[in-house]
C-alpha cells in the first residue's frame, strides 16, 4: 500500500468508530487518541480494522508505533 | 390478556416515544422479543416483550407516553414464563403506580440468551461458547463461515462476525442514531441529584498491583489477533463480578426502605458516549462468562450505545455499576450510585509507580480502585472485603 492508500484506509476505519471526527485537521505528529478522543477500545478496533485493510498482521508491543499518522503510514508502507 | 407497558428503561426515565413497530396486530409474541423501538433520553432502545401471545391494539408512533403506559394488549396466555418471573435481578413489577417517575420497570428482565432463537433451525456445527455468544449478539450463526475443525464456528468466528456487523451501521439503527444530548444532560443530572439527595454514600479506595494481571494479558494477547486481544477493562470487569460472589451485599436494590440483594450479577458498564452523556447497561451474569466472552459482550455494548440499539432489559437490569476509565483517564474516580443499585466500582488509568515488592521498591503497573457504596445496604467493612476480593482476582488472572 502506499501512504495516499493508507491514508484512506485509516479514515475509513475511523468514520466507523468516531464518525464525526476529521482527519484533516489532526497533524501528522499528533496522538490520534488524543486528538480524536478514542478510548482503549476504540483504538483497539482501530488497529483492527487497518489490520485487515492492509493484511498486515499488527502485534501489540507495536501499538504505539500507530498513534500518530505519520507513524501509521509508515508502519503499514514498510 | 395482558398490557404491555411503556418500561421504566432506568431510575431517569419519564415518558417514551414509540418510533417504530417491529410487530404488527395479530403477530404472536414470545418473552423476549424486540418488539418496538422507543426513543428515550438514552437514544432508541429495542424494547423486548416479556409476555407470551397474540399483540393488539398497539400504541401510536412517535407520542410521548409515561411510563407506565398502555403500548399494545397481549391476549393468550399472557403471563411472562416462570424462569422469567423467578430471575432474582427482577424488579418488582408492581411496586409503584405507573405514572411514576422512579416506577420499577415493568418488564421483567429474562436472561439475555432467551432474546433471539432465529438461528435454531439451521443445523450449524458450533462450539458451545460461540453458540452462547451468538445469541447473545444477536449473530446468525447460519450465515457464518466456520473456521474452527470440521468448519465449526468458533467464539472468534462470531465475534469476528458481529464486529463486521457493526463496522456499517445496521440499517434499522442508521436512522436512529441519535440521543439529544440536552435531553440526556437533564436525565443524568435527575438520577444523580437523586443520587445525592436520597443516597448516604460511603466511599473506599485502594491501589492494586496491576503487574501479575498484564503479564498474563500481554502473554495471552501475543499470540492473538487484534480481533481476539484482549483489554485491561475485561479482567477488571470479571474480577469485581467474581468478587461479587463473594460480597453480595453490594450487588442489588435498595427500594421501599429495604435493601434486596440480587442472586444474578448484571454489570453495568458505563459507556461514555461520543459528544457527552453516558450510559451503564448491563452485561447480563458477567461473573459466569468467559473473558473472550467478557470482551465481545463489552465491544458488541459499546457499539449499540454509541450508535442506538440497546435492549431495554440491558438497562432495567444492572445490579451494580462499574466505571473504568482506560489508557486515557484520570488515575482514580469516586462513583455516585445510580439509583436504586447499592454500589458503583471505579478503576483509574493503570499507571507505572514505584511499589514495594518482597522489600525492594520496584517500577509497577499500579491501579487505583474504588467503591462507592450505600451506607442504608452496607458499612465499610464490607466494602472493603469487596475491594480485598477484587485484589485477590487480580492476582490470580488464570482464575477468571
Amino acid at each position: 500500500m502506499n501512504a495516499s492508500d493508507i491514508r484512506t484506509l485509516a479514515a475509513n476505519v475511523l468514520a466507523g468508530i468516531a464518525p464525526e471526527a476529521d482527519l484533516s485537521t489532526v497533524s501528522e505528529t499528533e496522538d490520534l487518541r488524543q486528538a480524536l478522543d478514542l478510548d482503549s477500545m476504540d483504538f483497539l478496533n482501530f488497529i483492527i480494522g487497518l489490520g485487515q485493510g492492509s493484511g498486515i498482521s499488527i502485534p501489540e508491543a507495536d501499538y504505539p508505533r500507530l498513534f500518530t499518522l505519520g507513524g501509521l503510514v509508515r508502519y503499514l508502507a514498510r | 390478556m395482558a398490557d404491555f407497558t411503556m418500561p421504566a428503561l432506568g431510575a431517569d426515565m419519564e415518558t417514551g416515544k414509540v418510533i417504530q413497530w417491529l410487530v404488527k396486530p395479530g403477530d404472536t409474541v414470545h418473552p423476549g422479543d424486540v418488539v418496538a423501538v422507543v426513543e428515550t433520553h438514552k437514544g432508541a432502545i429495542d424494547v423486548e416483550c416479556f409476555l407470551e401471545g397474540v399483540i393488539d391494539k398497539l400504541a401510536p408512533l412517535d407520542t410521548d407516553l409515561r411510563v407506565g403506559a398502555v403500548l399494545a394488549i397481549v391476549q393468550g396466555t399472557g403471563v411472562a414464563t416462570a424462569a422469567h418471573m423467578a430471575s432474582a435481578a427482577a424488579p418488582a413489577a408492581s411496586a409503584l403506580p405507573p405514572v411514576s417517575p422512579m416506577a420499577a420497570p415493568v418488564v421483567n428482565p429474562a436472561p439475555v440468551a432467551t432474546a433471539a432463537a432465529p438461528m435454531t433451525s439451521i443445523r450449524v456445527k458450533i462450539s458451545p461458547a460461540a453458540q452462547r455468544t451468538a445469541r447473545e449478539l444477536g449473530v446468525a450463526v447460519g450465515n457464518l463461515q466456520g473456521s474452527g475443525a470440521d468448519g465449526a464456528v468458533t467464539l472468534a468466528d462470531v465475534a469476528r462476525s458481529a464486529i463486521k456487523s457493526v463496522a456499517p451501521p445496521i440499517d434499522r439503527h442508521a436512522a436512529r442514531s441519535g440521543f439529544d444530548p440536552a435531553q440526556m444532560r437533564h436525565a443524568i443530572a435527575a438520577a444523580m441529584s437523586r443520587s445525592k439527595r436520597e443516597i448516604p454514600h460511603y466511599y473506599l479506595s485502594s491501589t492494586i498491583d496491576f503487574g501479575t494481571a498484564q503479564t498474563w494479558l500481554d502473554a495471552w494477547n501475543l499470540q492473538r489477533e487484534p480481533i481476539d486481544r484482549l483489554l485491561p477493562a475485561v479482567l477488571l470487569l470479571k474480577a469485581t463480578a467474581k468478587a461479587l460472589e463473594e460480597v453480595p451485599q453490594l450487588n442489588g436494590f435498595y427500594e421501599n426502605g429495604a435493601c434486596r440483594p440480587s442472586a444474578a450479577i448484571h454489570a453495568g458498564w458505563a459507556v461514555a458516549l461520543r459528544g457527552g452523556g453516558l450510559v451503564a447497561p448491563a452485561i447480563h451474569d458477567a461473573n459466569r462468562k468467559t473473558l473472550a466472552e467478557l470482551m465481545s459482550a463489552l465491544r458488541d455494548l459499546v457499539q449499540r450505545a454509541r450508535a442506538g440499539g440497546l435492549r431495554s432489559s440491558e438497562l432495567t437490569d444492572p445490579t451494580i455499576t462499574i466505571t473504568s476509565l482506560g489508557d486515557r483517564g484520570a488515575e482514580s474516580v469516586l462513583g455516585v450510585i445510580y439509583p436504586p443499585q447499592v454500589a458503583i466500582v471505579g478503576f483509574g488509568r493503570v499507571v507505572q509507580r514505584p511499589w514495594v515488592v518482597e522489600g525492594q521498591v520496584v517500577a509497577r503497573p499500579l491501579v487505583s480502585i474504588s467503591l462507592a457504596a450505600d451506607h442504608r445496604a452496607s458499612d465499610g467493612h464490607i466494602g472493603g472485603q469487596l475491594l480485598a476480593a477484587i485484589d485477590t482476582a487480580l492476582q490470580n488472572p488464570d482464575c477468571l
